[in-house]
């Protein structure tokens, strides 16, 4: 058989064996998650670093705030159970079940990220900022006085390792309800996601710390508009499994932040 | 257009090429190994009992910040793996990427490790000044 018959498509036996025994998309999201877990592994570390070093820790997390973290956990928890179930009806061909499983998926996300950004308005609320960068960002801090205003002006690593690592994670989580929705929605999702972004910059007040951040969707409805305009089609059981993966990491992730940066720094009164 | 491949890289190639159905067997890779919805479900209870674990112990704290961190990580690893092995199906993967996986990313941690922390805790011996 000649070389160029044999990458001709169709022909029984003209594809190679997949190296890792799975097909090519899968292990790109496989390396992808690999290296974004040492994106998050540097973070988790630099917020370990600087809690060995400063001494003593604060531990400004009450009742009420590990309370809603915990319930956070719980819906990332629930929704990587929504994603499988999603994974299982899509490979026996149920569309329908695939997108509402994929939707009560993008429930529990949206409902994590609501729950955390009401915590971080909480916390800033109450004094916790990043002295510079809040005031650069045009966030209103309604008290300079008081314990967490103490520890932004004493201890600024830590309100920065805690901003920074949740801000990351948060990032995470809002592409990774996007992803969903356009596998879930297609091009249909883009007028869903270009309302979300013009009432956020709407109503999200200019004192709060996601009236700048907000944007970010309108990017995201940018870039997934030119990811649908070159590539249309209908997401197959494969596209579908790398989504989960994709979102089963997002859930893996939390699973660390969660007790290094909540449970380990709880305020028992 | 002709392509010529070293010997060595032609025989692996047809060696490849002969085994029968790779195309099929490529589109049907997806997550079908197991079919038994049953064992998620397990896994999910599992997920939410090792948090309620956590918290207790984030409330108790009867045991001193390192112990603590120590029983901690070692809850979130048990997590971990579970997510990792049934809800990313790694476990019924091939062993080749089970390993490489697991095994590269594990060693950019610990190397990691060697170069925060001991930095941290001189800082925290010396004082800082």
């Amino acid at each position: 058989m000649s070389d160029a018959a044999a990458v001709q498509h169709g022909l029984p036996g003209a594809y190679e064996a997949p190296l890792f025994g799975a097909y090519s998309k899968k292990v790109g999201m496989w390396l992808f998650l690999a290296s974004d877990s040492l994106t998050f592994g540097a973070l988790l570390f630099a917020f370990s670093y600087n809690r060995i070093y400063t001494v003593p820790w604060p531990t400004p997390f009450h009742a009420e705030s590990i309370a809603n973290a915990t319930i956070m956990t719980a819906c990332l928890l629930s929704s990587s159970l929504t994603m499988v179930l999603g994974v299982f009806a899509v490979q026996r061909g149920d569309r329908a079940w695939t997108r509402n499983w994929l939707l009560a998926t993008m429930a529990f996300g949206t409902a994590f990220i609501v729950l955390h950004g009401m915590e971080w308005s909480k916390l800033i609320g109450e004094g916790l900022t990043i002295p510079g960068f809040m005031t650069a960002l045009g966030v209103s801090q309604p008290t300079t006085t008081g314990e967490l205003a103490d520890i932004s002006k004493n201890v600024p690593q830590f309100s920065q390792a805690f901003f920074g690592l949740t801000a990351m994670h948060m990032l995470h989580v809002t592409i990774g309800v996007i992803y969903l929705g356009i596998m879930a929605f297609r091009k249909w999702f883009l007028p869903v996601l270009a309302v979300i972004w013009i009432a956020g910059a709407f109503l999200i007040p200019a004192g709060n710390v996601f009236h700048w951040p907000v944007h970010a969707l309108g990017v995201a409805l940018l870039v997934s508009a030119v990811i649908l305009f070159l590539k249309p089609k209908v997401y197959d059981a494969q596209d579908i499994e790398i989504c989960g993966l994709y979102w089963h990491f997002v859930d893996l992730v939390w699973m660390f932040i969660f007790p290094l940066v909540y449970l380990m720094s709880t305020k028992v009164s | 257009m002709e392509v010529k491949f070293p010997t060595f890289f032609r025989k692996e190639r047809e060696r490849r090429m002969g085994q029968p159905n790779l195309r099929e067997r490529e589109m049907h890779d997806t997550a079908t190994h197991d079919d038994s919805k049953g064992q998620y479900f397990w896994v999910w209870g599992a997920l939410l009992v090792l948090t309620a674990i956590e918290v207790v112990l984030g409330y108790k704290q009867i045991f001193t910040p390192v112990r603590m961190l120590e029983v901690l990580m070692i809850l979130s690893v048990i997590k971990s793996a579970l997510i990792i092995g049934y809800f990313m199906h790694l476990k019924f993967e091939t062993a080749l990427m089970r390993w490489l996986l697991v095994i590269s990313v594990t060693a950019c941690f610990i190397i990691m490790y060697f170069f925060f922390f001991p930095d941290a805790g001189r800082i925290n011996t010396l004082g800082v000044h």
